[in-house]
């Protein structure tokens, strides 16, 4: 099952031109992994600004892509960093699963 | 290639890179030139460090973010005047609309439609560009004094009475000239020694704010107060006659005419203010004072002393000048003498 909103990213696509689509996603790629594991380490330190803002950045990335599911779940984790709360049972680790499958789509969707 | 609008010079601050291409790639194809920052702190430094036209700018940035980078720049007269665009996810609505209170110029929600983004970077830019022509004709009409002056406390008619230096400054036999020569020669001569006056004037903080054919008033010590206008008076005038020699050398060298001036300073208490209606209007100052400026500047041609002052500025220059009485004299138009004394030319001290 699709985890990318088709109509989204059609429009990002055609908005922003063939030509740099492919380096859109090659940044998600590589700034994505970063966020997960900078909320990881913001975890460990319970720095609450860090981690609502990477959460934050990923939704951001999330919804440019159309990956609906994906930036629902940085939303919520943002609000609850934005809440002071850390205490966020395993949707750090639904999360990362999910941003994986977001990944392993989008390098198919590469033009 | 040409583009339907003026290319600009953009700053893109983004701590998120998807964005930054987002942003970038869309608008250099435009034409615009962008660079772009990854954090709040960077994209200070780099606006301190170059000139742009406008700044996208992102609210959540690490080190520091967008907010307080609005406020900085806004506080910084070499900043305040880059419109700054935010952008911001749409949940941020409360934070854009702290920013749009505190002075930005406009919003863009992400993920950005480029549509919009087009037309908003367009519009601000052309918003820009007509500010910074306004400005520009300002400064050209008015000088840097009286436009920061009005930048700083605005625009009313109506005037006070200030304690100031006036002067005078007139071209001699300027008629006899002008039926010699050819026009354009006299426009270009017009051009050129008035360019050296007003930069005289300027040096020694005076305020050019009449010029007449060949004739000009400078205001010392108004707008903008100063203890020592009359020494200054004094000085810039010292200075037009020593940029007057250099010029007329220069004229010699060039087999044209050579042209000799008249300068009178009065001081005292004047009338100043914006004169005129609510869509044009000069600064200026009238009363007694102006009236005596140039008569004196009048008298030079009788007395023939290039610079002519009364016992007021004489008082005020202390042993500062080369001065020589000419003892009282029936000035046109006044009904009691007047103590004239010329300031020696090529003898400062």
């Amino acid at each position: 099952m699709s985890v990318i909103d088709k109509a989204t990213f059609d429009e990002l696509k055609q908005m922003s031109g063939a030509d740099f689509i492919n380096e859109l996603i090659d940044a998600f790629l590589d700034d994505g992994p970063h966020m997960i594991s900078e909320m990881q380490a913001a975890l460990a330190t319970k720095d609450v600004e860090s981690f609502r803002r990477n959460a934050h950045s990923l939704k951001s990335n999330a919804n440019t892509f159309g990956a609906l599911g994906l930036a629902t779940l940085a939303k919520e984790l943002e609000f609850m960093g934005k809440e002071n709360n850390l205490d966020i049972g395993n949707r750090l680790e639904v999360l990362n699963e999910a941003f994986g499958k977001v990944a392993e789509e989008l390098k198919g969707m590469r033009a | 290639m040409r583009f339907a609008h003026e290319p600009g010079h953009l700053l893109v601050v983004d701590d998120n890179k998807v964005n930054r291409i987002l942003l970038s790639r869309g608008l250099e194809q435009d034409g615009h030139k962008v660079e772009v920052a990854e954090n709040g702190r960077l994209g200070l430094e780099k606006l301190r460090a170059g000139s742009f036209d406008l700044v996208l700018l992102d609210i959540e940035m690490p080190e520091m973010n967008g907010y307080q980078v609005l406020e900085t720049c806004l506080q910084e007269p070499e900043l305040r005047d880059i419109p700054i665009i935010m952008t911001s996810s749409l949940d941020e609505i409360d934070s854009v609309v702290k920013c749009v209170e505190l002075g930005a110029e406009d919003y863009l929600n992400k993920p950005v439609n480029p549509i919009l983004l087009r037309a908003r970077v367009n519009a601000s830019l052309e918003k820009k560009r007509l500010r910074d022509e306004q400005r520009k004709l300002f400064r050209t009409f008015a000088t840097k004094e009286v436009a920061d002056e009005l930048l700083k406390s605005g625009f009313s008619l109506g005037g006070k009475y200030v304690n100031a230096s006036v002067m005078f400054a007139d071209i001699r036999s300027y008629t006899t000239y002008t039926e010699k020569e050819d026009p354009t020669e006299i426009i270009e001569l017009l051009n050129d020694y008035f360019a050296l006056m007003f930069d005289a004037i300027t040096s020694y903080h005076g305020t050019v704010n009449q010029m007449a054919g060949d004739g000009l008033m400078a205001i010392f010590g108004a707008p903008i107060h100063r203890d020592d206008h009359c020494e200054q008076a004094v000085r810039a005038a010292l200075e037009m006659m020593e940029l007057l020699e250099g010029f007329n050398q220069e004229r010699a060298a060039m087999n044209k005419t050579q042209i000799k001036i008249g300068i009178g300073i009065a001081s005292g208490r004047v009338i100043a203010g914006y004169t005129g209606t609510q869509h044009r209007a000069t600064y200026t100052c009238v009363g007694d004072t102006v009236n005596l400026a140039a008569r004196l500047e009048a008298q030079t041609k009788v007395i023939g002393e290039p610079i002519l002052i009364e016992s007021a500025t004489r008082t005020a220059l202390g042993d500062a000048f080369k001065i020589k009485p000419h003892g009282p004299i029936q000035l046109k138009g006044k009904t009691v003498e007047v103590e004239v004394f010329s300031v020696l030319v090529g003898q400062k001290v």
